[in-house]
């Protein structure tokens, strides 16, 4: 497993959900803090493209061996790609939690949301 | 990401340690620090702070399944029952036949009510004639001693309660025994069989006895002997793994875990343990289960693998009637299995189930028993 870490470039949800936002489609996916807690990850129930996501609900489901975890969207919007590559290799989400452990892309329904989120340093500062 | 919910594993909680413990009714083995100290993760089980992991949950099993995991298990209690009126108690208490272990034989039966609900499922070991040390589940210890001692009076024997006497390692694998071995005076006992050795210098009660579906032996030692003993079979190459990972490999071998596949309203019958119930002994509740035995029960325990992607998870429903009791993923089959009470006539090998995974229905099959069997077993 990787070690701990936060990019400065991404925006992050307070329930350990980031975002890569470019243009009006944003990716999602969790932090390097909740894989860990979460533990070595075994399935992840990925959304259907189409579907409407909201601002701190529920999207997904991602299981370790002994845990099941609801994943947030830090923003709302309609999921446009799922990451597929997770459904043989969840584990992705532990190795790289920021790059192959994405988990959907969504097309913003107000991109202004954004500015609920929290910065690295904001994030980081929760850690502790 | 949200918390854990807690409906899948009500009794773990992420609490970390801290020193004296943030609960001051929490117990500890005289291993924790070691296992701290080793980077495990801590969690509060029954009571006690215990590891949960420590490289992770996959490592761990497969070096069980591959060469040798040691657990420390001295959370789990024990009960010593002793005096010439020992062996006539303990039939009347455990549902196994008693006379017929031999003397450093070991046992498996239940402890049941009058109704026949299971209150413990436990292996009895017999260390003299007259002497016999039945270990318990580290949650239903207090209960089980208190049910011992209730029931003495009338038998010439003394019920004592162990659990401060002994820290617990089980060591397992395909070189478990050779590791134990090598530290050992003589000879180890085989399975189901115990014997008293010296390992490394310090006094050992080995017992041949496991739950991992792997060859091994279970350690009781002096608490202050553990540390020393830990340390030894590491330096020999024996894995620490945690609680996580004996779940997932107790679950391949499809043995039951108290206070998910049993618990008092359910009948050793219908849990599938007819097999180490003897009712001609005449033990308390053998009417009970003698009648579910004699009508049939109307559902069974049986191991059930999904057809597809999921996990079934403690809880989840079974279409149609049932409900599953223990769930992961299979480390070694990479699929999803479990255990799961299901109406009797769908219990057979084969027959095809729905489960409802919080919402979807997932395809699963009923499958033999166990659902990992290790190579040499064929």
């Amino acid at each position: 497993m990787a070690d701990a870490s936060y990019p400065e470039e991404l925006l992050y949800h307070p329930e350990h959900d980031w975002v890569r936002i470019d243009g009006d489609v944003a990716t999602f996916g969790i932090t390097w803090y909740a894989q860990d807690a979460l533990g070595e990850v075994v399935f992840f129930d990925p959304p259907d493209v189409g579907t409407t996501v909201t601002k701190d609900g529920s999207y997904a489901e991602v299981e370790s061996v002994k845990a099941v975890s609801d994943v947030i969207a830090p923003l709302s919007g309609e999921i446009v790609e799922v990451n597929v590559a997770l459904a043989d290799k969840p584990e992705a989400i532990n190795e790289d939690p920021y790059g192959a452990g994405w988990m959907v892309k969504v097309r913003l329904s107000d991109v202004s949301e954004k500015d609920a989120l929290l910065a690295h340093g904001a994030y980081t500062a929760t850690l502790t | 990401m949200s918390h854990p919910r807690s409906v899948v594993q009500p009794l773990w909680h992420d609490d970390g340690v801290s020193d004296p413990p943030a609960n001051a009714d929490a117990r500890r083995t005289p291993l924790l620090h070691r296992h701290v100290a080793a980077g495990a993760r801590i969690v509060s089980f029954a009571g006690w702070e215990m590891p949960v992991q420590y490289a992770g949950i996959r490592e761990e099993h497969l070096a069980v399944r591959r060469t040798c995991g040691m657990f420390d298990v001295s959370h789990m209690g024990q009960v010593e029952t002793a005096g010439p009126g020992a062996t006539a108690l303990l039939q009347r208490l455990l549902s196994n036949d008693v006379e017929a272990i031999p003397v450093g034989g070991a046992q498996y039966s239940v402890l049941c009510r009058e109704d026949g609900g299971v209150l413990d499922d436990l292996f009895t070991y017999r260390l003299a004639a007259d002497r016999y040390l039945t270990v318990t589940n580290a949650a239903n210890h207090e209960r089980d001693f208190a049910w011992f001692a209730d029931h003495a009076e009338g038998f010439d024997a003394t019920v004592e309660d162990t659990l401060e006497r002994y820290a617990m390692i089980a060591v397992q694998g395909p070189l478990a025994r050779e590791i134990v071995q090598a530290m050992a005076d003589a000879p180890l006992p085989a399975r189901f069989t115990v014997a008293q050795r010296v390992l490394a210098g310090r006094p050992v009660l080995v017992c041949g006895t496991g739950y991992t579906g792997e060859d091994g032996v279970e350690l009781l030692c002096a608490p202050d002997d553990a540390g020393p003993l830990w340390d030894a079979l590491a330096a020999r190459g024996a894995a620490p793994c945690g609680l996580a990972a004996r779940d997932t490999l107790r679950l391949e071998a499809c043995y039951h875990l108290y206070g998910n596949d049993l618990s008092t309203q359910r009948n050793p019958i219908e849990a599938g343990l007819g097999w180490c119930v003897k009712e001609a002994t005449g033990f308390i509740g053998a009417d009970a289960v003698a009648a579910v035995r004699d009508a049939g029960p109307r559902q069974r325990l049986v191991p059930v693998t999904l057809s597809g992607p999921g996990i079934p998870r403690q809880g989840n429903p079974i279409v149609g009637g049932g409900e599953v009791t223990s769930g992961t993923l299979s480390p070694c089959l990479d699929i999803g299995i479990g255990l799961a009470y299901v109406p009797a006539a769908r219990a057979t090998p084969g027959s095809e189930l729905q489960i409802d995974v919080r919402g979807k229905i997932r395809p699963a099959v009923v499958a033999q028993r166990p659902l990992y069997r290790k190579e040499s077993d064929g």
